[in-house]
Formats: structure tokens, C-alpha cells, sequence
């Protein structure tokens, strides 16, 4: 439809706006993730690093015979995968089917006002459990 | 486990059956199978070229393309299509002058 | 039998070395019988493989616990069906499962293309056994099936119960279909890149499976947001897991590919992209499987971090990585384009486009689901981030596309009139505004702007389609005189690709607008109730009207019934159940059913009112609290009379321990006695969304649409070549009507 421009010209502006885009949308995209990421933190740096008010993503296991129920309140703990070192965690919300006492889980938490991190309602996922895991100690 | 040994023996023997057959019959020699790949070539192009004249007549009657649009698509298109037309014409003879008849 | 399985493996293995090497002296020596021969050696891998997972299946349908992954995966209590399908819950299974599938869908392609591509296909063989070794490699060496034990267990752990759902059975095969079938035209191209043959050919022989590729993985993707939904008990169908993107990006780039190919052949342009792009395909489909089964990334799915397994893949992945970053560099030269994009309002530019949103697309969720190892090697700390952010970025970006996915089918190739873009678009646009017009006047649409574009988009975009059927039936009806339903059934026979295209066009903008109006309209709540209390939401009161409890040996289910009314009418009534699985704890025979520690399992049924207009959704978590000093007695008196038993003489044992479970049994019934018979209060979670219908109708719109241009067409080359001989007659008169053949040629062309 456009007869006038030169057709080398009108590739160089085409690619220039395509890189222009790309570039915007990289830059918006690295910025975004760094700015609303959480920080994914073993139980260990959670104690040393997490500060009232910030919330993190707690990575780990949950401890073995450490699962209580108090009312709508799931009260467990998530040990570290290398140290011997477990963080309380208050959890009310979604619990999902797989989450039992040795499964890996996934949730947001908060430093809370007493020793126990707080979860996030309706972060908390779990691992499928593995079918093929070697048989590790546990504590 | 006889069942077992009979299950290994029967699936070896097939399978070497299987993969041996072509190397016991006599095959085509390099250059008419380059040809047979020519020729192979211009007949997928002719195809693609058939399905473009078809389409461009299909977004003439869809209203997509008006006469005179069509009319220069559809002429080149068809110039296009009688080029590879004779290139499939003359790889097709140079195929069937150098292939000897299977045995 | 095991035995058997192992040995068949290894000669799958020799088989797919022997095929490599075949191949490759065959095209290099220039003795076609050797590639002939290797091409045989597909077919037999792919028997040797059918038959070792036939003799796996076997072992999990007749619960023979000697296999190692029949007893971690299966048990006698497990329902026929499902241990029919448990084979590939494990990762040994699921292996073996993709070697089969690969092998098959390879010989399929080798056997499509014996008489065609003959200097592409020799190289193409070679890489497709290069992967053959490579997951045949892996199952031999590292991940063997038919491991046994010598003293197998009396009982296996069984299948998770969250895996006992119908899709959840069907959704690993249709995914590894998907991820294979993408591995073909991976293997054309790099044959085509490697022989020069950079013609139509490789492109004719690689859509239809790419379509297919793409059509599998589409539905496994729906099968797993479907499970999802109806079984995890959270209430959504997509979550942005790793191993959900890990399927989803070469779904998208697949989509890419598809329609540029066809620039390709029409144009004869973007050769380097095209050949980039199914190269990428197939990558991305190992990578997809690589996140899966290595575990290098939290979420919910991923099998354990394995290292061994993740060394082979990161390797593969880099040698394909580098190898085709290597061959168009190489082969640039072929690759270039017979014709230059004239104006981007044409069919070409709204693809490439289109292409270039898509691969976009795939960027994002590409860097999104890899930022938590992005930023570990940047920062030092795994850093992830949530749905809101890849929503930030994957909506606008998907709006373009569905806007894009209308007008593309509407606009001509090569070059475009103003008068006809607007007798072409008047009819869409006027739906599209009017949606947005008439959305505009209910409350509280407009302040979800996305979710309100994409219904405005969404209707042009199933306005276009509409158009396109109509105009293409009213053209058949005006050369052939036939009725419209033969005339429509006879324009999409005549036209696969073109209208089956189409509607997987519509079906993708409707099931878009179920996802933008169930995600931007969900009600949903949490609420605890006793029996007899009731909660509202979105103008419902569900009343939980009584608890519900069944238990045997093998499971133990709480639930509820609810009444759902609105506006004093009755709507329905929904049942949710929350089931416990024992583990194999022998000492505490009730406490093992609610002690996930030692292995015991549960799941969620879902209690779905489905509607056109609307889903009721709603979850139970049963307070369990109360039963506990039942649970504990139990155990305390059953535990006591097993050590008792233990002591007995054998003859006197069996008849001990019969007492003894049927004392079980009856503590059993008991806890769900008391379950029934007590207010006790329960929490409950509820949604109400709105259009999820419209997602699954959608998709199976989209599904059916990708059959029907995937099916070949009726054979039309000896009508074309009259057709064009005849015009060559006339070339010289170019100008006079050859109105001898007008008829035909308008009968032939719609």
C-alpha cells in the first residue's frame, strides 16, 4: 500500500523498531523480575538474613512428627536440606492434597511478631513425592 | 525363562532379518538416486505453486483480492508454475535416461 | 521376564548404533541400501521397545512386585486401569514410554519418506537415532525398568492418588507424543541444512508433523490444566509451574512455525527464521522434559534432582544448541529469501509479526521460569517470582496475538487495496465494538481492561472466522449449486489447512475468553461451617446440609453435601469428599490412614456444578481434630493384640490376626460413624468463575480444528497439472479468455 519509500529504507526502519520493542520489553522484563522477585531461602538463611515486614519463599522439607492442626491453623516446621536446622512456620489458607511431613514445599513467608514465620495464604505448594528419591536420614 | 529365551531369540532373528533384506537385493546407484531427489524436489515445489493458484482464486471469490489483483497474482503465479513445469519435465527425462529397469 | 525386558533394551540400544552408522556410511558412500537398512533398524527398535514395555505393563497389571518400580509405583489395591498407566508415573517407565514413542513416530516419518527427501533423510535418520541412543542410553544405564528384587515385598506403595484421574493417565502420553513428534521435523531440518537441500521439499514433509507435534502437546497441556482443576483442590487450572511452562514454550514456538512455513511457501521468504524456529522446537521439547525430570527448579511436578541424568541433558541440549546455531550459520548462504516483504498489511507481514510476538511470548516465560538460576548466578540467592508477574507480560502480549489470529485470515497475501480492507473488516470490527459497547454497560466489566479487551478481541476474532465461512460457502454455492451444509462440508474438505486453520483460530479466541473471564471474575472464599449453616457469595447461598463419610480397608473419605440456591430457587446440589489413603505403618492399623509422615496419601474430590455460563467450585477440609483419642485408642488396642498375636503358636496366628482386622475394620467404619453423626465444623473453600466452560469448549474447538487441517488432503495433482498445461497451451494469446477450460477451473479451485 505504501508506494513512495525507499524499500531498503523502510526494512531499516522496520528493523529498528522491532529491536527498539525488544529491547523495551527486555528491560521491563529484567527490571520487573528483579523488583517483585522473592528470594527463595533454605530455613538456614532465613534465620540469619529475613527481616520483619519482607517476604521471602521458604524452600525446604517439612520435618517429620512436627504437622499440628490448631483450628484452621496448619503449624509445622521446614528443615534446612544440608544443615540440621528447622523454622517454624503459622500457615492458614490452602493446603494442598500432597502436603505431608517429609515432601519438599514452597511458601511465602513473613517474619512474625513470636519465633514462627508466618505463611502467606494460598502460597504453599508441594512437591509430588518422588518415586525414585534415595533413601536419605532424617532428623 | 525358556519363554524368556524363545522372546530374545525370535525378536533377534526378525530384527536382523528386518535390517539385513536391503543390503541382500540390488539397489540404484548414487547419481539416479540425486536424480530421483531433483525430481522429488520439483514436484513438492509444483505442488506448493498448485495450492498458491488455488488460494489466490479462493481470496477472489472470498473478496479478499479484487479482479485486477487477482488477475496479475494469478499470471504470475501461473508463469511460476510452467517454469517448474519444464524443470520437472526435464529432471523426469534425465531420471528415466540414466535409470536401468529394477530387476 | 525381566530378563527379557533388559536384554530387548539393549538391542534397542545396538539397534539405534547400528542405525546411526548405517545411515551415515550409506549417504556418504553413496550406497543407498545401507540407509534402507537403517531405516529397518527404526522398525526394529521400535518392536523391541513396544515389546519391553509390554512385558513392564504386564508386571504392573499383574502387581508382580520382583520389579522394583512396580512395587514403588503400584499395588493390588490399585484399580486396573491405573495400573495399567503406572508405568509411566515413574521416571524408569515414563523413559521407556518415550523411547517407544519416539521410535514410532520416527518410523512413521521414515516410512512416509522412503520414496521421498532421499538425500535429506539419511541425515535426518541420524539424528533421530542420536536421540534414540541417547533415552535408550539412559534407560540401559541409568534408569533400568527391569530392576528386581529378589525377595519382593507382599504389597507395593501404590499410585499416588492424586494420579488416579483420568487425564492424569492420558497426559504424560499425549506430552511425550507432543515432545517426539517435534523431534521430526528437528530432524528433517538439520538433514535438509546438512545435504543443502533447502527446497519445498523439507518443509512439505515437516509440517504435517509439526502440526501434529503441536496438536499433541496442545491437548496434553489442556489434560493437565483439566486435572489441575478438578483433582489438586486449589481451584485453578494454571499456575505458571516450571514443568507447566516447560510444555507450554515449545507449544508456542511451534505455533510460530506453523504459520511461517507457510511464508515460506508462499513467498519463498524467511528461510533463516523457519529453519531457527523448528530448530529451536525441537530443543526446546528436550529442554521441556529436561525440567521435568531434573528437579533443577521448584515446583510442584519435578522429580528429584538426579545428577547423572542432568549432565546427559544439559549436554544434549548444548550440542543441539550449538550444532544449530552452527549449521544456518554454515548454510546462510542457501537460506536466502527469494523475495523481500513488500508492505507489512499483507498476510506475510501480520505473520511475521505474529511470529515475532510468539517467540516474544516464549522469551518471557523462557527467562521467568529460569530467573530463580538467573539470579542465583547473579546475585548468589535463587530469587523466584510469582503468577502477577508473568501475567504482567504474557496478557498484553497474548491480546496482540488473538488480535493478530482475526486479522490475519482476512487480509490477502502479497498486497492489499484500501477499498477491500474495508469491505473485509467492516463486518468484524462492527462485532468486535459491539461487544465492547455492550460490555461496557455492565458493572464493574471495564474496570478489568484486559479481560474486557480480550472479549471485544475475542468476537472479532470469531467474527472473522464466521465471515470467511460464509463468504467461502456463498462462492461454492454460486459455481456448484449445492445446499450450504454441502457446500461448507465440501469448502473445508477442498480447503483443510486453510479452514481447519480457522477454526482452531476461534476455538483458541473462545477458550481465551473463558481464561480472561474465570481469572478476572472468580469469586471465592474460605468459610467454616457446621452442618445446617450457610455462606453467600456472588449472589449464592450454599447451605452445607450434611456431612458424608465411607471408609474400608484401602481408604477412609470425609465429605460433605451442600445445597446450592439463589435467590430462594434451588440450583444443586454439589458433594465434596477430602479421601486419606493408608501407608504400610503395620503397628498403627487407624492412625496410618491420617499420619502423612510414615507415607499416607490424600486427595480432594471436587464438588463442580458446571454451566455454560458459569462454574460452582467448592473443596473440603474436614476437621479430623475430634477423632484423634478414637484414632489413638485404636492403635493402642490393635498394636497390643498384634504383639499378642505375634507370640501365639503359627496354627492359632491366622485366625488371631482375622479377629484382629476385623476389629480393624469395624474402628474403622466407626471413624466415619462418628464423622457423620457429629456437627462437627468443617472448612470449606468456594468459588464461583465464570465462562471456565468456554476454556475447555474452546480447546476441544481448537483441537478438532487441527485435525481436520492435519488430515491429508484427496490427491489433486493430475487435475492440477491439466489445469496449467492447458494455460500453458494459451500462454502465447495470454489476454484471450480460455474459456474452454473456465469450468473446469473454477470448479477445481473451490
Amino acid at each position: 500500500m505504501d508506494h513512495g519509500m525507499d524499500p531498503s529504507r523502510k526494512r531499516a526502519i522496520r528493523l529498528t523498531t522491532a529491536l527498539t520493542a525488544a529491547l523495551l520489553l527486555a528491560s521491563a522484563l529484567v527490571y520487573t523480575s528483579f523488583a517483585s522477585g522473592h528470594d527463595e531461602l533454605t530455613a538456614s538463611q532465613l534465620l540469619k538474613r529475613a527481616r520483619p515486614g519482607k517476604t521471602y519463599v521458604l524452600a525446604g522439607t517439612v520435618l517429620s512428627n512436627s504437622v499440628h492442626r490448631n483450628g484452621g491453623v496448619l503449624l509445622f516446621r521446614v528443615r534446612d536440606p544440608k544443615l540440621k536446622v528447622s523454622v517454624p512456620v503459622r500457615y492458614s489458607g490452602e493446603v494442598p492434597d500432597p502436603f505431608a511431613a517429609g515432601r519438599g514445599v514452597l511458601v511465602d513467608v513473613r517474619k512474625g511478631g513470636t519465633d514462627a514465620f508466618v505463611g502467606q495464604a494460598g502460597t504453599l505448594t508441594t512437591k509430588c513425592p518422588s518415586k525414585y528419591q534415595a533413601a536419605s536420614g532424617s532428623y | 525363562m525358556t519363554v524368556a529365551y524363545l522372546l530374545i531369540l525370535v525378536v533377534l532373528a526378525g530384527a536382523v532379518y528386518l535390517i539385513s533384506a536391503p543390503l541382500r537385493t540390488a539397489r540404484r546407484s548414487d547419481d539416479a538416486r540425486r536424480l530421483a531427489a531433483d525430481v522429488d524436489e520439483l514436484e513438492a515445489e509444483r505442488e506448493a505453486k498448485y495450492r498458491e493458484i488455488r488460494d489466490a482464486e479462493l481470496d477472489l471469490r472470498t473478496g479478499k483480492l479484487s479482479e485486477a489483483d487477482h488477475a496479475a497474482i494469478d499470471q504470475s503465479l501461473r508463469a511460476e508454475a510452467v517454469e517448474i513445469l519444464h524443470r520437472l519435465d526435464e529432471a523426469q527425462g534425465a531420471e528415466s535416461e540414466r535409470i536401468p529397469s529394477p530387476s | 521376564m525381566a530378563a527379557a525386558g533388559r536384554v530387548l533394551l539393549i538391542l534397542a540400544l545396538m539397534s539405534s548404533v547400528y542405525g546411526l552408522g548405517a545411515s551415515l556410511y550409506g549417504v556418504r558412500a553413496g550406497r543407498g541400501e545401507w540407509v534402507d537398512s537403517a531405516r529397518r533398524a527404526m522398525y526394529a527398535l521400535t518392536g523391541m521397545a513396544a515389546i519391553a514395555f509390554l512385558i513392564l505393563d504386564v508386571a504392573f497389571i499383574t502387581s508382580d512386585f520382583s520389579y522394583n518400580v512396580v512395587a514403588s509405583g503400584s499395588s493390588t489395591t490399585t484399580p486396573f486401569f491405573y495400573r495399567a498407566a503406572a508405568i509411566w508415573s515413574t521416571q524408569q517407565g515414563s523413559l521407556l514410554l518415550w523411547v517407544m514413542l519416539l521410535g514410532f513416530w520416527s518410523s512413521l516419518a521414515l516410512f512416509l519418506t522412503r520414496r521421498r527427501v532421499r538425500e535429506i533423510v539419511p541425515y535426518a535418520q541420524s539424528v533421530l537415532f542420536g536421540m534414540a541412543i541417547f533415552f535408550t542410553g539412559l534407560n540401559v544405564f541409568f534408569a533400568n525398568p527391569f530392576d528386581t528384587s529378589p525377595v519382593p515385598p507382599p504389597e507395593g506403595a501404590g499410585l499416588d492418588p492424586l494420579l488416579r484421574h483420568t487425564t492424569m493417565m492420558v497426559h504424560p502420553p499425549m506430552l511425550y507424543s507432543g515432545y517426539t513428534l517435534l523431534l521430526v521435523p528437528f530432524a528433517f531440518c538439520v538433514g535438509a541444512l546438512v545435504s543443502g537441500r533447502l527446497g519445498a521439499e523439507w518443509i512439505a514433509v515437516t509440517r504435517r508433523f509439526a502440526l501434529a507435534g503441536w496438536l499433541c502437546l496442545g491437548i496434553g497441556l489442556l489434560l493437565g490444566a483439566r486435572w489441575s482443576y478438578t483433582e489438586l483442590g486449589w481451584g485453578g487450572y494454571w499456575a505458571w509451574d516450571p514443568v507447566e511452562n516447560a510444555a507450554l514454550m515449545p507449544w508456542l514456538v511451534c505455533t510460530a512455525f506453523i504459520h511461517s512455513i507457510m511464508i515460506q511457501e508462499k513467498r519463498g521468504m524467511l528461510k533463516v527464521w523457519n529453519a531457527s524456529l523448528v530448530l529451536l522446537t525441537g530443543t526446546m521439547a528436550i529442554v521441556g522434559d529436561f525440567l521435568v525430570r531434573s528437579g533443577i527448579l521448584s515446583s510442584i511436578h519435578a522429580f528429584v534432582s538426579d545428577p547423572t541424568l542432568n549432565v546427559s541433558f544439559v549436554a544434549l541440549i548444548t550440542v543441539m544448541v550449538v550444532g544449530s546455531i552452527w549449521l544456518v550459520t554454515w548454510r546462510r548462504d542457501r537460506l536466502t529469501s527469494d523475495h523481500k516483504l513488500d508492505s507489512l498489511i499483507s498476510r506475510e507481514g501480520v505473520f511475521l509479526i505474529q511470529n515475532l510476538v510468539l517467540v516474544a511470548l516464549t522469551a518471557v516465560i523462557f527467562w521467568l521460569t529460569f530467573f530463580p538460576l538467573i539470579s542465583e548466578a547473579i546475585t548468589g540467592t535463587q530469587t523466584s517470582v510469582g503468577p502477577p508477574v508473568f501475567a504482567h507480560f504474557v496478557v498484553p502480549l497474548a491480546l496482540v496475538v488473538v488480535v493478530l489470529s482475526g486479522v490475519g485470515p482476512i487480509i490477502a497475501w502479497r498486497r492489499v487495496t484500501l477499498a477491500k480492507v474495508r469491505r473485509t473488516f467492516a463486518f468484524p470490527v462492527a462485532v468486535g465494538l459491539a461487544t465492547l459497547v455492550a460490555l461496557a454497560l455492565v458493572p464493574g466489566v471495564t474496570q478489568h481492561v484486559f479481560a474486557y479487551l480480550t472479549f471485544g478481541f475475542g468476537a472479532f476474532v470469531v467474527a472473522t472466522v464466521a465471515q470467511e465461512f460464509f463468504r467461502g460457502t456463498q462462492a461454492r454455492r454460486a459455481m456448484t449449486g449445492e445446499s450450504p451444509p454441502a457446500a461448507v462440508v465440501a469448502l473445508v474438505q477442498r480447503n483443510r489447512r486453510r479452514y481447519g486453520g480457522y477454526i482452531v483460530h476461534a476455538g483458541v479466541a473462545v477458550a481465551l475468553i473463558g481464561v480472561a473471564a474465570s481469572t478476572s471474575f472468580q469469586h471465592q472464599r474460605y468459610a467454616t461451617l457446621k452442618p445446617g449453616q450457610s455462606v453467600h457469595l456472588d449472589g449464592y447461598t450454599v447451605r452445607y446440609v450434611r456431612p458424608t463419610a465411607s471408609a474400608t480397608p484401602q481408604k477412609i473419605s470425609f465429605g460433605a453435601e451442600l445445597a446450592v440456591t439463589k435467590n430462594g430457587r434451588r440450583v444443586t446440589m454439589l458433594h465434596t469428599s477430602y479421601g486419606l489413603y493408608p501407608s504400610l505403618d503395620p503397628m498403627h492399623q487407624i492412625g496410618r490412614f491420617l499420619n502423612t509422615s510414615d507415607g499416607a496419601q490424600t486427595e480432594s474430590r471436587v464438588g463442580l456444578d458446571s454451566g455454560a455460563l458459569r462454574d460452582l467450585w467448592i473443596v473440603i477440609s474436614p476437621n479430623l481434630g475430634p477423632l484423634q483419642k478414637l484414632v489413638s485408642t485404636g492403635d493402642v488396642k490393635i498394636g497390643r493384640a498384634l504383639l499378642a498375636a505375634q507370640k501365639l503358636p503359627a496354627t492359632q496366628q491366622a485366625s488371631e490376626l482375622n479377629t484382629i482386622y476385623q476389629l480393624r475394620d469395624i474402628l474403622i467404619n466407626e471413624l466415619a460413624h462418628q464423622f457423620v453423626a457429629h456437627p462437627w465444623a468443617s472448612t470449606f473453600l468456594l468459588e464461583v468463575s465464570p465462562l471456565v466452560m468456554w476454556l475447555w469448549v474452546g480447546a476441544i474447538i481448537a483441537a478438532l480444528g487441527g485435525l481436520i487441517a492435519l488430515w491429508p488432503a484427496p490427491r489433486r495433482s493430475q487435475r492440477g497439472t491439466r489445469l496449467v498445461r492447458r494455460r500453458r497451451v494459451a500462454v502465447p494469446a495470454v489476454d484471450a479468455p480460455d474459456t474452454a477450460s473456465e469450468p473446469v477451473r473454477e470448479r477445481e479451485l473451490v
